[in-house]
């Protein structure tokens, strides 16, 4: 693997890591399973790109896209809790119909982004070759999102979120509105995610409506691996294994698919991604001796 | 104060298997008394306390806690008038969360909830001093998640939890129902010195006719979704263990089957 491959895998492990944040959010403090984010992350590419392309602010268009993936999420949690819709179900209702929604605001199925003014634009040609500064930048970015969310959860109104997910029933008798709860997490979760849409867009210079196809199943790959490498200790150790288990992640499947001994191509990407994910899922029992 | 008035509450209405859980219930209870509700399976003790909590919401009557009308209220918009320990130490407390956290949850109850971290060493230490009076050896454990506690431990913690906001009631939901003998005497005597310490109108719902007698100032009995007991003070002293079963075969007409009632 070259410096370019490897420093390319891991500026995709940092934007992948704003949705494996919010996938965390959704599938790990509320107990939501959801997979709206498949369709929320082509939602922010889309959107940023639109904006970008008529001129508007690269970090306004991508505040913008942050608005359009915390809306769909509120769309879920209506579905499923003013409507009683099944969580899984009411989430696979709204990525199917953003599908469509992304084409409307694309107008087509592919926005190309060449030689847009990005968020990125300012830092390149400072000196630092155009593979340090992408990651570099996300990192920075990357490391915000984990504080703030971090301190988000360890307030009170993150307790409280907290206890939604973990046990209703408590929570309420806590005075917590649950349903609430569940319509802000959502926003949070999409918001990230549809932010995560927004910085690839911005770093590959395209959006398209295809792109989101498979992004819960990356999400929920950095949030195992980062499980299984560094355990249950607290939220800010989990979320560190998020950002850290995206990255891996992406590694490993740069190392899969450069490796010509494996005589793997691209095509192979989602096999391997299913194969990675058991993998992590199997090794916590495999340590603890006995795979039965 | 709680007041209950002329309460309805009908499962399944309209179904084949409709039933009638309270049947025209009023109740008053003062400020700072601590009644004890007995009664069989099926009898109301549960929804009369779902009632009061916010869990089962009546169809006809009113319900007035303090001086709040909350007869409409879901359980989270009254929560900060109602304090309340379930009978499974699981559901009362979280168990992913730490004990400090859940102190720091409960010590919310009813209030809005802002970005302040939950636990500021100022908190920290209230919470301490708090578990420490437990004495189980529980505030050097502040960190642990909760699922590590044992059932009594957690209710005892419950407890605590229960009391670090205001409130005008503590429900008790059979509390100790789950726990051996010892741990369910610790959790007694603990409930008994937190509410006569800090004076809590405080409302029981018991297996044990036993506990039903020997703790708090009136003891309330339900049958079929009405009261058919209501004795406090020198008539309820002289009450016996005995006499509440003779009183209960009298008024199921049939003899005594449900073993639960017997013991302790």
């Amino acid at each position: 693997m070259s410096l370019i491959a490897f420093w390319g895998a891991v500026e995709l492990g940092l934007v992948y890591a704003f949705v494996a944040v919010g996938v965390f959010l959704a599938f790990r403090v509320l107990d939501f399973p959801d997979l709206t984010v498949d369709g929320s992350f082509p939602l922010g590419a889309a959107v940023t790109a639109v904006l970008i392309i008529a001129g508007v602010n690269p970090w306004l268009a991508a505040c913008v896209a942050m608005v359009a993936g915390a809306a769909a999420g509120i769309v879920t949690a209506m579905l499923n809790v003013r409507f009683k819709i099944l969580n899984l179900l009411a989430s696979i209702l709204t990525m199917i119909a953003l599908f469509s929604v992304n084409l409307r605001v694309m107008g087509k199925p592919n926005v190309a982004l060449i030689n847009a003014d990005t968020m990125l634009s300012p830092f390149y040609g400072l000196g630092l070759r155009d593979f340090y500064v992408r990651p570099l930048f996300i990192g920075v970015l990357v490391v915000i999102a984990v504080i703030v969310v971090w301190r988000f959860l360890e307030s009170d109104a993150g307790l409280a979120m907290r206890a939604t997910g973990a046990n209703a029933r408590m929570a309420r008798a806590q005075g917590v509105d649950t349903n609430r709860q569940i319509y802000l997490g959502m926003a949070i979760s999409n918001a990230l995610v549809a932010f995560g849409g927004a910085l690839f867009a911005q770093t590959n210079g395209f959006a398209d409506v295809t792109s989101g196809v498979g992004t819960i199943v990356v999400g929920l790959a950095a949030v195992i691996i980062g499980e299984t490498l560094l355990g249950a200790r607290g939220i800010l150790i989990a979320l560190i294994g998020c950002v850290l288990g995206s990255i891996l992640y992406r590694i490993a499947i740069q190392l899969a698919l450069s490796t010509d001994m494996l005589g793997l191509q691209a095509s192979d990407l989602n096999f391997v991604t299913a194969a990675l994910v058991t993998f992590a899922l199997v090794l916590p029992r495999l340590r603890r001796g006995g795979a039965a | 104060m709680i007041s209950v008035n002329n309460i309805e509450v009908i499962f399944g209405k309209g179904t084949p298997l409709q039933k009638q859980a309270l049947n025209g219930v009023s109740l008053t209870i003062e400020q700072g008394s601590f009644v004890t509700v007995i009664g069989s399976n099926g009898a109301g003790k549960s929804t009369l306390l779902g009632v009061l909590a916010g869990d089962v919401l009546p169809s006809a009557g009113q319900v007035t806690i303090g001086k709040t009308d909350v007869t409409r209220k879901g359980t989270a918009a009254r929560a900060g008038l109602v304090a309340r320990v379930f009978q499974d130490p699981l559901t009362g407390s979280c168990g992913a969360l730490s004990i400090e956290e859940n102190l720091a949850l409960a010590a919310r109850r009813g209030e809005a909830r802002g970005l302040a971290s939950a636990l500021g060493p100022k908190r920290r230490e209230h919470f301490r001093e708090r578990i420490g009076e437990l004495n189980l050896g529980l505030e050097n454990r502040m960190g642990d998640r909760m699922d590590l506690l044992s059932g009594g431990q957690r209710q005892a913690v419950s407890l605590v939890m229960a009391t670090l906001a205001g409130s005008e009631v503590l429900l008790l939901d059979e509390h100790t129902a789950a726990l051996d003998p010892g741990m369910a005497e610790f959790v007694m005597n603990l409930t008994q010195k937190i509410v006569s310490e800090r004076k809590l109108t405080t409302m029981m719902v018991t297996h044990s006719m036993r506990q039903a007698l020997d703790y708090g100032h009136r003891t309330i009995m339900l049958h079929g979704g009405e009261i058919v007991l209501d004795v406090a003070g020198d008539s309820r002293k002289e009450l016996q263990v005995e006499d509440l079963i003779a009183m209960f075969r009298r008024i199921r007409g049939q003899t005594l089957d449900d073993d639960a009632l017997l013991i302790g």
